[in-house]
């Protein structure tokens, strides 16, 4: 698959290949998310599909120099559609003995293995709890291993600039994104523009970080050090203009979107989490969209508040991670009683309790479906790439709208945080968002349905003659006033579940990739779908009777979910929790499906889940 | 909202609706709805305009009393809520009827923080200092060692004095009446109507069934001129069935209780500065009633009105962000950053 050519520049020969997977991975300070993200956007802009996977601690900075302070970014960049950040590594920059040691099991043999010598002093060796030296006692024999002593170099490439050593020491990574641009054949162009944006009050740092991404590329230029260089032509991506964007990103822009679509003032009442402020911070930029941003006083506070804000007719959104989602569940269920329009976003991470903040998980799924007192049904969507949850955030806050309901959104920390080209819509090609508030007195009742949604009118005060009551206590159909009959509350439960259970009207029936029937089928919800579909399809080259659904709506289930379930003998559901989907799919549809379980903070690799379809297709269809 | 027309002036039966009252007969939450029926018509505001947030408790079904917009919301929330509403829609006119455990204990978190941001939300704190709806436990306001079903061998904590919270929350509006002093009361609630910012009114309010005779320290016979002492801005603290008491300044900045009379007289006194602009007078005068032979202050302890609303703060920096920017432009946004096309 690959060509040799001369490289104009130097004598060492360029190899043009359709894909890479590199990492980046230093101590939390030495600045691996900028670098991670500044390689992004360069490869991006250039026209490489790609995905990303953030992995950082939670602490802001562990000591320096040990293991938990590790922080990595990874990038998988490609001529070829991407699905997945890369299971395995073909480029490893290790800042530090400790960030070797986390990451090294993942590099490829004959991977690239770029490591800050400097950094391998007896005392950063006993840190990461090192005995010997890796770089002199032959353990890395089967990698390319570029021991570059970056801080040193960094110095020199610095020495005219009148900044303090700290700082000096500062731009090492800049050293090493440079050496990695001249590696993979990109231009300077866009980081350089970046570095002059950011530190546009600091010209000393602009002239600090420049020479220092020039230096690292000079110095694989001089001394021709990898002999070898790559060349990603870009992807074959459908036509259109591009951004590389986060899930937190897309879901902010989502619901600015949907907001403007229904010409409604967004409110967000929100509290700080992990990996969910983002948000905020996004949505808090947003003043000349007239975007109302509530940094609460709690998490309760944060979804009452919205609650109020979407009675006083905004489309209101709440945004926060699992623990958080656990203190809002009895508004939750006042959303549900009161009948209002409400988006709650939770970017699931490890739990329980704190759990692993920084890292991914799926566990939250059977929160989101049932984790209210009594029969408080919610519609639930998820995300399933970082650029679909710009499109999740318009059809959430469209059903919430259209139906009168909170709406769930499940995304996680691995799409959060990820990246990946967005191909931007135009604002035209997006449908409009109808709102009709009540303001007829003659007809208005507070909880008279819609015939086709069963939505009940949003009447909201200031209204003239629209004066009503509405809350928690059960209210008489119709009218809304209190009412404790029994009947009453039995058809108010049921209307309610019917209301949701109507949504279903407005979901696709669900396609099956790959086999439309044979010998297994695979089920994905939210952000393992692009590890799925490459595992599938790997699989069905192969030769297998394999098909692939993915499920953005679980609650309600598209309609034909259950006749797809029956065209297959046997049915996989690869989840990052313990089996939450599959225990809804065999109590739903009385199906002898199968989970695969990874519960690790850590994304599937394609790897593991091609042995698992292969444990399960039969014997004869096994491929080597 | 066009107000060149002047709506036809609003009677107290406009603000009642056609729902049974369920309080218990005797209940003093019918003397407060009585009061504020009675001066939400004397405030020229359309009853639309009006909208009333509760919580959970007794107090909190006073939404469906009013004939306005209600929302009878979950235990403590109703600050949060309320400021919601405001977020979005600051001219309307917002009241949240709360109690002693809705407000300050399971809500204590969102009452101190929107009277901190002075939301522009009038609080009505109904303090029995029981736990009427769940039928008879201690409050976060019970005197220490009550004795109630939760607590057969006395409370053991120490109870919250209510105005003290509110002006350490550095709300500022802070008052209080009793809800059997209905002139006095309704007084009370025209000026937290007339107040823009955050306005917290704690009503002394009888529980006949639970905690009868809660207050009738202070408003049985004689008690309400030898207990109370009622707060007039610019005029000397004096209380006493005769006015022969009062409440002076000591050298050390404290106050004391004195006799007029024996050379001391008014002039003496401390003079009642209700829009001082900084908290610490009136939350002296908040604490004088835990002190033997001192009296209960009731009235406006602080009516400060200089800082601006929260919601305001909200659309000015909102208004401020689009004349520097332009108003946004979504294509733009969505653009925003490095972009590529690919053809």
């Amino acid at each position: 698959m690959s060509t040799l050519v001369e490289s104009p520049q130097t004598k060492s020969k360029r190899e043009v290949i359709d894909r890479a997977v590199i990492r980046f991975a230093g101590d939390s300070g030495d600045g691996m998310q900028v670098t991670g993200s500044q390689f992004t956007n360069t490869v991006a802009l250039y026209g490489n599909d790609i995905a990303t996977f953030p992995d950082y601690p939670a602490e802001i900075r562990a000591p320096a120099g040990t293991i938990p302070g590790v922080s990595g970014f990874q990038l998988h960049f490609s001529s070829k559609e991407v699905y997945t950040p890369g299971d395995a590594v073909d480029a490893l920059i290790a800042m530090n003995p400790a960030a070797l040691k986390v990451n090294l099991a993942e590099l490829k043999a004959n991977g690239i293995l770029i490591v800050n010598s400097d950094s391998f002093q007896e005392t950063d060796l006993r840190k990461a709890q090192m005995e010997s030296n890796p770089l002199e006692d032959h353990s890395l024999d089967k990698y390319r291993l570029f021991p570059v002593e970056l801080e040193r170099l960094t110095r020199l490439a610095l020495e005219e600039v009148k900044i303090d050593a700290k700082a000096k020491a500062r731009c090492k990574n800049f050293f090493a994104l440079g050496m990695c641009y001249w590696l993979y054949n990109r231009s300077m162009e866009p980081t350089i523009r970046w570095i002059e944006d950011k530190f546009s009050n600091k010209p000393l740092l602009v002239e600090a970080n420049k020479l220092a991404l020039r230096g690292g590329y000079s110095y694989c230029e001089a001394t021709e050090a990898f002999q070898i260089s790559y060349e990603i032509p870009p992807a074959h991506l459908s036509p259109g203009v591009y951004r590389s964007i986060s899930g937190n990103q897309a879901l902010a822009l989502g619901f600015v979107t949907a907001a403007q679509k229904a010409g409604l003032t967004l409110f967000q009442g929100s509290y700080p989490i992990t990996p969910a402020s983002d948000i905020l911070h996004e949505l808090s930029y947003y003043k000349d969209f007239g975007v109302i941003t509530f940094q609460a006083e709690d998490e309760i506070a944060a979804i009452t508040s919205a609650i109020g804000a979407a009675y006083a007719g905004a489309l209101a959104i709440t945004t926060t991670s699992g623990p958080g989602m656990a203190l809002k569940t009895e508004a939750m269920g006042l959303a549900v009683a009161v009948e209002i329009p409400l988006v709650i976003c939770d970017i699931q991470r490890g739990g329980p309790s704190t759990g692993l903040p920084t890292k991914t998980e799926q566990a939250d799924l059977l929160q989101a479906l049932f984790g209210r007192n009594s029969e408080a049904p919610i519609p639930v969507l998820a995300a399933s790439t970082p650029a679909d949850c710009f499109w999740t955030a318009v059809e959430a806050s469209r059903i919430a709208i259209k139906y009168m309901v909170p709406v769930i959104v499940l995304s996680d920390g691995y799409l959060a945080n990820g990246a990946e080209p967005w191909r931007i819509p135009s604002v035209d090609e997006i449908p409009p968002i109808p709102v009709k508030f009540a303001d007829d007195p003659a007809t208005f009742q507070p909880y008279l349905r819609d015939p086709k949604t069963l939505a009940r009118p949003w009447a909201i005060p200031g209204t003239p003659g629209l004066e009503h009551r509405i809350g928690g206590i059960e209210k008489q159909d119709v009218i809304g006033n209190i009412s404790y009959e029994p009947l009453n509350h039995e058809k108010m439960v049921r209307l309610r579940a019917a209301k949701v259970a109507a949504i279903a009207q407005d979901i696709p029936d669900v396609t099956v990739d790959g086999d439309p029937q044979g010998d297994l089928l695979v089920i994905s919800w939210g952000s393992t779908a692009g590890s799925i579909a490459a595992a599938v399809k790997a699989q069905r080259a192969r030769g297998s009777k394999i098909g692939h659904v993915h499920l953005r709506h679980l609650n309600p289930l598209p309609g034909n979910l259950g006749d797809v379930l029956k065209r297959f003998r046997k049915v996989l559901v690869p989840e990052l929790n313990l089996g939450q989907l599959l225990w809804v799919l065999r109590a739903k549809y009385l199906v002898d499906a199968e989970g695969l379980n990874k519960i690790q903070g850590r994304p599937f690799r394609q790897a593991e889940l091609e042995q698992k379809f292969v444990e399960m297709l039969p014997t004869g269809e096994k491929v080597q | 909202m066009s107000t060149a027309t002047l709506p036809p002036p609003l009677t107290r039966k406009d603000f009642q609706t056609d729902q049974e009252v369920r309080w218990c007969p005797g209940c003093g939450d019918y003397a407060i709805l009585a009061a504020v029926q009675s001066v939400f018509p004397e405030l020229g505001i359309p009853r639309e305009k009006f909208v009333i947030v509760s919580g959970i408790g007794c107090s909190s079904r006073f939404p469906y009393y009013m004939n306005t917009f209600g929302f009878h919301s979950i235990h403590g929330r109703a600050p949060a809520v309320a400021t919601g509403i405001k977020a979005i829609q600051p001219d309307l006119e917002v009241w949240v009827a709360t109690g002693d455990g809705d407000a300050l204990s399971i809500g204590g978190n969102h009452t101190i923080h929107m009277l901190r941001r002075n939301v522009g939300v009038k609080v009505l704190l109904f303090n029995n200092r029981i736990y009427g709806l769940t039928k008879g436990q201690y409050s976060p306001t019970s005197e220490f060692n009550k004795k109630t079903k939760s607590t057969p061998f006395g409370s053991m904590d120490r109870p919250f004095n209510p105005v003290s919270l509110a002006i350490g929350s550095e709300a500022t509006f802070v008052a209080r009446s009793v809800d059997v002093f209905q002139s006095h009361l309704k007084e009370v609630l025209k000026a937290a109507a007339a107040h823009r910012g955050s306005a917290f009114i704690e009503i002394l309010q009888n529980c006949n069934i639970f905690n009868d005779g809660a207050w009738t320290s202070l408003t049985e016979k004689d008690a309400r001129t030898d207990h109370v002492l009622q707060l007039e801005h610019g005029k000397p603290l004096i209380f006493g069935k005769n006015h022969d008491k009062g409440i002076r300044r000591k050298p050390d900045g404290d106050i004391e209780v004195v006799a007029l009379g024996n050379g001391i007289s008014a002039s003496d006194l401390v003079v009642h500065d209700a829009h001082h602009p900084r908290p610490s007078y009136a939350f002296l005068l908040s604490h004088m009633e835990h002190r033997p032979g001192f009296p209960t202050p009731i009235g406006l302890f602080r009516s400060w009105d200089d800082l601006p609303r929260y919601e305001d703060v909200i659309h000015d920096q909102i208004n401020a962000v689009i004349a520097k920017r332009g108003p946004g432009n979504l294509d733009k946004l969505l653009r925003t950053g490095d972009t590529w096309e690919v053809k």
